[in-house]
């Protein structure tokens, strides 16, 4: 396979990254398996359930459905970066408190995507909320704990009660 | 520091110091999860660890004449290639029956199909390489000679004279059959006022777990031990069933589970792909990883659900239910699965039409046969979504015929709830129920009579909302009576061990496992309260054959009610050990001590006497200052298992409130409520979450999951692009309430949650979605899932 390998440099999680890669490698799979970044998690593959979700140059894109190698030069962010930078702690939280997770596996894709429609800053209706995370797959909750966990981190920062 | 404000009134022996029951307190670790810092079975790697990729049959039914794989043993990074004759040097095969469901066969299942392929997705040979990747690149060069079969795919005709028997050593494609006739139902319908009959069909569903089933096996040849990291929710059944089929002690097989992305019932089962993977560690002596895909998910996970029913019901025109009668048939796969066996389904809908009524006559046949489709198997809420949707299907529709109102037929049929101890028509027992109180809070809670004058106002104006209801039982905390007594080593009781620490802090092992229910937090709640200390000094450790007591894992709702009363009894027994050094530190008697907050103190005042870390220093370090002869015992374990009911029955209403589009056919849902009665609350918040996320997990089977397979036994939808889920976008706000009938069977008085949505919510769907249509004057739509298209056609305008 190593004629179809392509080297990459990338940031990631704001460390410089360089590797020769596979040009069939998914970037959620590079993630995983050539960084040990395993928080950001393989539902489908095939850009369905969302679980791989992952910021790419400010964007949130599904790490199944790019390659690795589309990634050469670009800026990515997944769930640990998101964490340790402090950007979505509030919601972190607001998951927590609410109980808005119970397995676990689609919650990093959850918050990514939710925090993707907060920083566009208002407090979004109910419907809205759940239109836009229609793209991540959650079999435990039912989503009523996720649309009540964004909500209020959304009026929180809206300055409103909390 | 007890919050009051969120606590059930009716907790007294609970109710100590420092009580966590009936609190909801966050899930301790939850951290962990939000940052994507868990570890599941998919994030494990081990050093020389191999993966492997399996070849599978792509034909229902074929015999498998040759297999060609010089080519594939060539390709990069390949390890090995394994057929089902050569794993089954190293694991026996087996057969999944009960002894107490009588007359129950099925044939010997192996890892890997020998001979024969029975249905579309059976592996047939492994390629094990040095990347998922090369797996699946090998794959592809597997040549397989395959010689079709004629494909059994319609359960309808598979016990047919002129049908192929699929499995000949068995004579027949009988699995399995039930009878059962109580009190005079000829009579009951002869004596009715009216009479409704018809056939209630279900989609074929699955699981769809986030995280796809896997599996790392690591077998040491040096220690002649196997270590399986496996994402189940029942490690010691595992461990038990891995031994047993590689010919191992169960000592020299320890199983851990850590987080498990998901599990529904469907990570409870023997998989053959993950048997074989363990016993290619074996073969291999290294470490070999399977993570399914999903396409490997939806053909071999195991589906639930495909149950044809014709049931009837009688009904005097005073509302009074006279009898039920069904007869349902159920096409499960080629094997029964090992080890609960594929006829528990058919069973507990037998078991369970009718349950909340007091109609004593009851006529039910089951028959369960064999198909060249996927296995299926128990998934969450097993045979109740089924059983509540013929039977509240039936209620409603008998009520529109009488013309008599959906709630107050109920009214007139449930079991009084003064009327406790009792039982079914079926056999089932039930120690209390609140049927009567749990309707009055949903008639309440949910404005019924404000949306029945706004359903008729909308009306008027060409808009069609449906009110749909299901009341319901679920059965809860299974004794041996489950699966023990049919031979199955599958246990019913659980244990917990709580050691206090050299600081004064509590680590409790428990043999219940966590998938995301809540499982470690309701142990923490019960050991904090018990024992006496704030819950953020307990750590709870699952999922590890080595370090718990033995126990049966999470399902079938028992994780709380047996697995919370013996972190319970645990705590309190530490808390005994602990007052008995307190006691000789402080020459004080015991039982006039107290542990609150994490301090000893004097029962009678509060006085503080003793912090824990001084007293845990004592005990580890300067055990020479306590008295002669004194030993401190900081360590207890207690385990629990119901025995004064063979389960402990919940119940429950839920309503649905929805438009239907009757030019689309869509269905958009309004509203759902759920007022249930799991006994007392541990943790009302993670109750609530368990009943929202059942009730969508319903929704799902009555508007959109379905397995579609061909009358050749190909799955043509089998990816989550046409096998649709629920999403945010179309799922309701959930509203809960809840009825407190605590258990006397356990001094905690807690039943199961798990399964009462997915219970319910399929049979009020349907029913909100008839009694949106019925003044149009379709035909009651009993065809799950109500797609659009079927909608329409109901409707006439396709």
């Amino acid at each position: 396979m190593s004629e179809h390998a392509l080297d990459i440099s990338l940031t990631v999680n704001g460390e410089r990254v360089h590797e020769r890669v596979e040009a069939r490698k998914t970037l959620v799979d590079f993630l995983r398996e050539d960084l040990a970044l395993t928080g950001s998690h393989v539902g489908c593959e095939h850009g369905v359930c969302g679980a791989c979700t992952v910021r790419v140059n400010g964007e949130i894109v599904r790490g199944c459905l790019m390659l690795a190698v589309q990634c050469d030069g670009a800026t990515v962010e997944t769930i640990e970066g998101l964490s340790d930078s402090g950007e979505i702690a509030d919601l972190q939280a607001a998951f927590e408190q609410r109980n808005a997770l119970q397995c676990g596996y689609c919650t990093p894709g959850m918050i990514a995507a939710a925090q993707d429609l907060l920083k566009r800053g208002g407090v979004p209706s109910r419907d809205e909320i759940r239109e836009h995370l229609s793209g991540n797959y959650c079999r435990c909750t039912g989503y009523h704990a996720i649309v009540d966990a964004v909500e209020a981190v959304a009026q929180a920062r809206a300055g409103a009660k909390p | 520091m007890k919050i009051t404000d969120d606590s059930p009134p009716v907790l007294t022996a609970l109710d100590r110091p420092n009580s966590y029951i009936g609190r909801s307190v966050p899930r301790p670790n939850l951290a962990r999860l939000t940052q994507g810092r868990g570890l599941y079975v998919s994030d494990v790697t081990l050093p020389r660890m191999a993966h492997v990729a399996f070849v599978r049959s792509p034909h229902a039914h074929a015999r498998i004449a040759g297999i060609a794989a010089d080519a594939a043993k060539k390709s990069p990074g390949v390890i090995a290639v394994v057929t089902g004759a050569e794993l089954a040097e190293v694991m026996t095969p087996w057969i999944g029956v009960l002894t107490h469901l009588k007359g129950l066969k099925s044939a010997a299942q192996s890892p890997i199909a020998v001979d024969v392929a029975c249905w579309q997705g059976e592996a047939v040979a492994a390629v094990v390489a040095r990347t998922r990747a090369e797996a699946e690149d090998a794959c592809e060069l597997v040549e397989v000679s395959y010689e079709p079969l004629p494909a059994v795919t319609d359960p309808e005709t598979a016990l047919d004279a002129k049908t192929p028997v699929i499995h000949a050593s068995l004579g027949d494609n009988l699995c399995f059959e039930r009878k059962l006739d109580v009190g005079a139902v000829d009579k009951a319908f002869a004596e009715a006022d009216a009479v409704v009959e018809t056939t209630f069909l279900f989609g074929r569903h699955t699981g769809v777990t986030t995280e796809p089933r896997a599996v790392v096996a690591d077998w040491n040849a040096g220690e002649q031990r196997m270590t399986v990291y496996h994402g189940t929710q029942a490690p010691h059944m595992m461990q038990n069933l891995f031994a047993k089929h590689l010919g191992l002690a169960e000592q020299q097989v320890r199983v851990l589970t850590k987080d498990v992305g998901g599990s529904f019932g469907i990570k409870v089962h023997t998989y053959a792909d993950e048997m074989a993977t363990v016993a290619l560690s074996k073969l291999l002596k290294r470490p070999v990883k399977f993570v399914a895909d999903r396409i490997e998910s939806f053909v071999t996970d195991i589906h639930a659900r495909d149950h044809r029913v014709k049931a009837k019901i009688g009904v005097k025109s005073d509302g009074t239910i006279t009898a039920f009668e069904i007869d349902d048939l159920t096409g499960i796969g080629p094997y029964s699965v090992y080890p609960r066996t594929s006829g528990i389904e058919a069973n507990q809908v037998v078991n369970l039409v009718g349950g909340p009524y007091t109609c004593p006559n009851y006529r039910a046949q089951a028959r369960v046969v064999f198909t060249n489709k996927n296995v299926m198997c128990q998934y969450r809420a097993v045979g109740h979504p089924l059983a509540v949707a013929v039977t509240e299907g039936l209620v409603e529709q008998a009520a529109a015929k009488i013309g008599m109102d959906p709630l107050e037929i109920r009214r007139r049929n449930l079991f009084p709830d003064d009327g406790y101890p009792c039982a079914s028509a079926a056999g089932l027992k039930f120690e209390k129920l609140s049927h009567h109180e749990a309707l009055a809070h949903l008639d309440a809670l949910m404005n019924y009579a404000g949306l029945r004058a706004e359903q008729s106002r909308l009306r008027s104006q060409g808009i069609y909302r449906g009110i749909g209801f299901a009341s319901f039982i679920e059965v809860t905390n299974p004794s041996a009576a489950f699966y023990g007594v049919g031979g199955a080593r599958i246990t019913s009781q659980d244990g917990a061990t709580v050691k206090l620490d050299a600081q004064g802090a509590l680590i409790v092992a428990t043999g219940i496992t966590e998938q995301g229910q809540g499982a470690e937090a309701v142990v923490a709640q019960c050991v904090a309260t018990s024992f006496g200390v704030s819950i953020d000094r307990v750590r709870v450790i699952t999922g590890d054959t080595d370090n718990t007591p033995y126990g049966g894992g999470t399902w079938a709702s028992r994780a709380a009610g047996i697995g919370g009363e013996a972190a319970w009894q645990a705590g309190k027994a530490l808390r005994g050990n602990v007052l008995a050094v307190a006691g000789a530190m402080l020459q004080a008697k015991p039982e006039e001590l107290d542990i609150r907050n994490g301090v000893v103190v004097d029962k009678a005042n509060g006085t503080e006497r003793l912090p824990l870390d001084e007293l845990a220093r004592v005990a580890y370090f300067r055990p020479d200052t306590l008295p002669p002869g004194f030993q401190a015992e900081l360590m207890a374990t207690r385990h629990y298992v119901p025995r004064a009911w063979p389960f402990a029955f919940t119940n429950g209403i839920q309503a649905s409130y929805l438009e239907v589009d009757t030019d689309t056919g869509f269905v958009k849902l309004l509203k759902h409520w759920c007022v249930e009665d799991c006994g007392t609350i541990i943790n009302p918040q993670l109750v609530d979450e368990q009943i929202r996320g059942g009730v969508v997990q319903g929704i799902g089977a009555a508007l959109f999951e379905q397995c579609l397979y061909d009358e050749r036994g190909q799955m043509l939808n089998g990816n989550m692009a046409d096998y649709l889920v629920p999403m945010a976008a179309e799922m309701p706000d959930i509203e809960c309430d809840h009825v407190v009938s605590p258990t006397a069977d356990s001094e905690l008085g807690a039943k199961g949650a798990g399964e009462a949505g997915t219970a319910g919510a399929p049979a009020c769907v349907m029913n909100a979605i008839n009694d949106a249509l019925r003044p149009l004057g379709a035909k009651a739509l009993t065809d799950m899932p109500f797609t659009p298209g079927k909608i329409l056609r109901a409707l006439g305008k396709v």
